[in-house]
């Protein structure tokens, strides 16, 4: 029997029972659009991450406080207090040759005062290369300078969400705030950069990082410091040049015991990428649970109808069916069953993943991968839970089927 | 006919047992039957005569446990299961008492049937089809459904199914069983049309009327032949149709359909 007889004759006989044909579909529509949207939701934010850790700038290294181990698992990275401004200082072009700028990093939460606002947001405490390094530009007025960064002087360079916050519809440079009670004027303002994975990059102030040491919360410690390297393929020396520099100044002989930590922007991508597809697979498993469910239904289904055309399989046998005729019938039915569910739910998973982005205010991005999985998934389902029911048609009696009531 | 004499089915000492586990069923018990091309025989008996056993070995929906069954030359009583489909499809042409159409299926669409599972191209397929419906006077209700179809139309659909692969044999299973006194005549006059142009057909029945109207009557019991004769007064449908009067067809018209 072709193809096209077969798919045509599986549509005159679903189409006899339309009711339960649908309400059996409607479990394969559910699992598959839930599939599509949830893995939706999962590749959103890995989007959203991978742009963000490439929106920090390029060619970038990361030093880091603290040791982290392979893997997952490393502990008191950033909150180790072993990096020093000196550090810093001391990685430049000359001793690293690779290098081309450094920018320190240290970061804290404050409450921040206006006239007659107050809120609570992130103090980072760097230097006047900040901008270049990490690619932040500034939208209004200017960033601060080297000589601010050595005078420590309390001027601060602030994002946009702050500048709601606190000056809303006016106009914020030139403005005096505090930070814990500490005068600071602001001289700029930065550019929107939009919710960034978890965190919120507008929602922080940038001070000269001295100031932010020595002035405001009394430490003398970095939690990590931003190296922009000459060069894509000068990553891995400056790294070599970065710690073998940092060795010597920690007095460390054993690379086991390293104090800091060097990591490049592409590791952190890797990692970002590690955790989102695990949160990807988690969600998309989950959903697999349902499409499970509705792959069951059909099987039920498909073994009442089986019970129910008993003569009809007989007839097509004594008419010259073979066994191979009526299993294909039947696992086209199943086929044909789940498939035309997944399309519906595939475009019910695509408006759902809209829906989300649209009201959750959540980044989703629907793959064409997504879709072919869970298109083929909603075949294999067909397949493999109509063999069953399939095959029993096949091998029925054809005198007793002929006879059945 | 050419070939007059060619033996179209030879059975020897066919034997069909049933095993139930306590006792065993002698359904067919060593029987021999040969039947010629162009023969029109009627198998008769009571029920639990074995009829119905000897009928689904002749159509090859079941094999028999003992015995040789040569069907147009091949041995039907050892071949697979995939062969005996292929046979049944080319070989055989079922009627069923029950019709037995697709149901949400049209006329024309039922007689392709067969020939769907022979791969043939769809636009033969609806060419022949065609020209079956239309030998057995259905021509102009091919694109009905069979639930719009009397039980006599519907048992002459079921008759083109049969013919249209244009098998050795027509095997009918209490064709007329269904159906009322006027229908029964129109589908026998059919089969004797049919048998005057050369088939072969099989009726199984246990009525002596329709038995009346074939050539040659095989009767059983106890699975086995117990009589095996020539009908010397053949009824002719056509003239037992021109005969019958109006009155009884319309009365016994409504018990026809369902």
């Amino acid at each position: 029997m072709e193809i096209s007889e077969l798919i045509r004759v599986s549509f005159i006989s679903l189409s006899a029972n339309k009711m339960r044909s649908i309400l059996t579909m409607l479990g394969v529509v559910i699992g598959v659009a839930a599939v599509v949207a949830m893995i939706s939701i999962g590749e959103g934010a890995k989007g959203l991450i991978t742009k963000s850790i490439e929106g920090m700038g390029t060619n970038l290294l990361f030093v880091m406080a603290g040791q982290q181990k392979v893997g997952m698992g490393g502990h008191g990275m950033g909150s180790s207090q072993t990096l020093l401004l000196e550090d810093c200082d001391a990685i430049t072009p000359a001793t690293c040759p690779a290098v081309s700028l450094v920018a320190p990093e240290i970061s804290k939460g404050a409450s921040v005062k206006s006239s007659n606002k107050n809120t609570m947001t992130q103090i980072v405490g760097t230097n006047h290369l900040y901008p270049v390094v990490r690619n932040t530009n500034v939208a209004k007025g200017s960033f601060f300078t080297h000589v601010d960064v050595l005078i420590q002087r309390k001027v601060a360079v602030i994002g946009s969400t702050v500048v709601d916050n606190l000056f809303p519809n006016l106009e914020p440079v030139g403005k005096e705030m505090t930070i814990n009670r500490i005068p600071f004027t602001i001289i700029g303002v930065l550019e929107t950069k939009g919710q960034s994975g978890f965190t919120n990059v507008d929602d922080q102030i940038l001070i000269p990082v001295t100031t932010f040491q020595k002035r405001v919360f009394g430490l003398n410690y970095l939690r990590n410091i931003n190296v922009q390297v000459r060069s894509q393929d000068d990553m891995d020396l400056a790294q070599t040049q970065i710690e073998n520099l940092l060795r010597k100044r920690h007095r460390i002989t054993d690379p086991d015991n390293d104090d800091f930590t060097v990591r490049k922007q592409t590791d952190m991508l890797n990692r970002m990428n590690d955790i989102t597809s695990a949160f990807t697979l988690l969600l998309g498993g989950i959903a697999c649970i349902s499409l499970l469910v509705g792959g069951i239904g059909i099987m039920n289904i498909m073994l009442v109808s089986v019970t129910e055309r008993t003569r009809e399989i007989g007839l097509r046998k004594a008419l010259g069916a073979t066994k191979f005729d009526v299993l294909t019938q039947f696992l086209i039915e199943s086929i044909v069953l789940c498939v035309t569910g997944g399309i519906v739910g595939i475009l019910c998973g695509i408006g759902m993943s809209y829906a989300i982005s649209y009201i959750g205010n959540w980044n989703t991005s629907v793959s064409t991968n997504s879709i072919l999985l869970s298109f083929g998934f909603s075949f294999g389902v067909g397949l493999f839970f109509g063999i069953y029911p399939a095959n029993k048609a096949s091998n029925l009696n054809c005198v007793e089927a002929l006879r059945y009531e | 006919m050419e070939n007059e004499q060619s033996e179209i089915i030879k059975i020897t000492n066919l034997m069909k047992i049933y095993d139930t586990g306590k006792i065993k069923v002698h359904a067919l018990n060593g029987v021999d039957l040969t039947i010629s091309s162009n023969e029109l025989v009627a198998i008769m008996g009571p029920s639990g005569s074995g009829k119905t056993t000897m009928m689904n070995v002749l159509g090859c929906l079941d094999l028999p446990t003992k015995g040789e069954y040569f069907l147009d030359g091949s041995n039907v009583a050892k071949l697979s299961e995939n062969d005996l489909a292929a046979i049944r499809n080319k070989k055989i042409g079922f009627v069923f008492q029950t019709f037995n159409l697709l149901a949400r299926t049209s006329a024309l669409k039922n007689v392709e049937l067969p020939m769907v599972y022979a791969k043939v191209p769809a636009a033969e397929r609806e060419a022949r089809a065609r020209a079956a419906l239309e030998s057995v006077g259905l021509g102009a209700r091919m694109y009905h459904m069979p639930n719009e179809l009397s039980g006599g139309q519907q048992q002459r659909v079921a008759i083109a199914r049969a013919l249209v692969t244009n098998p050795s044999i027509i095997l009918a299973d209490e064709p007329t069983g269904n159906l009322d006194s006027r229908s029964s005549e129109e589908i026998l006059m059919i089969f004797q049309d049919l048998n005057a142009k050369g088939k072969t057909i099989i009726i199984v029945t246990h009525e002596p009327d329709v038995a009346q109207h074939c050539k040659r009557n095989v009767v059983f019991k106890d699975g086995r032949i117990i009589a095996d004769k020539q009908v010397s007064e053949r009824l002719n449908a056509a003239k037992v149709l021109e005969n019958m009067p109006v009155a009884q067809w319309m009365e016994n018209g409504n018990n026809g359909n369902k």
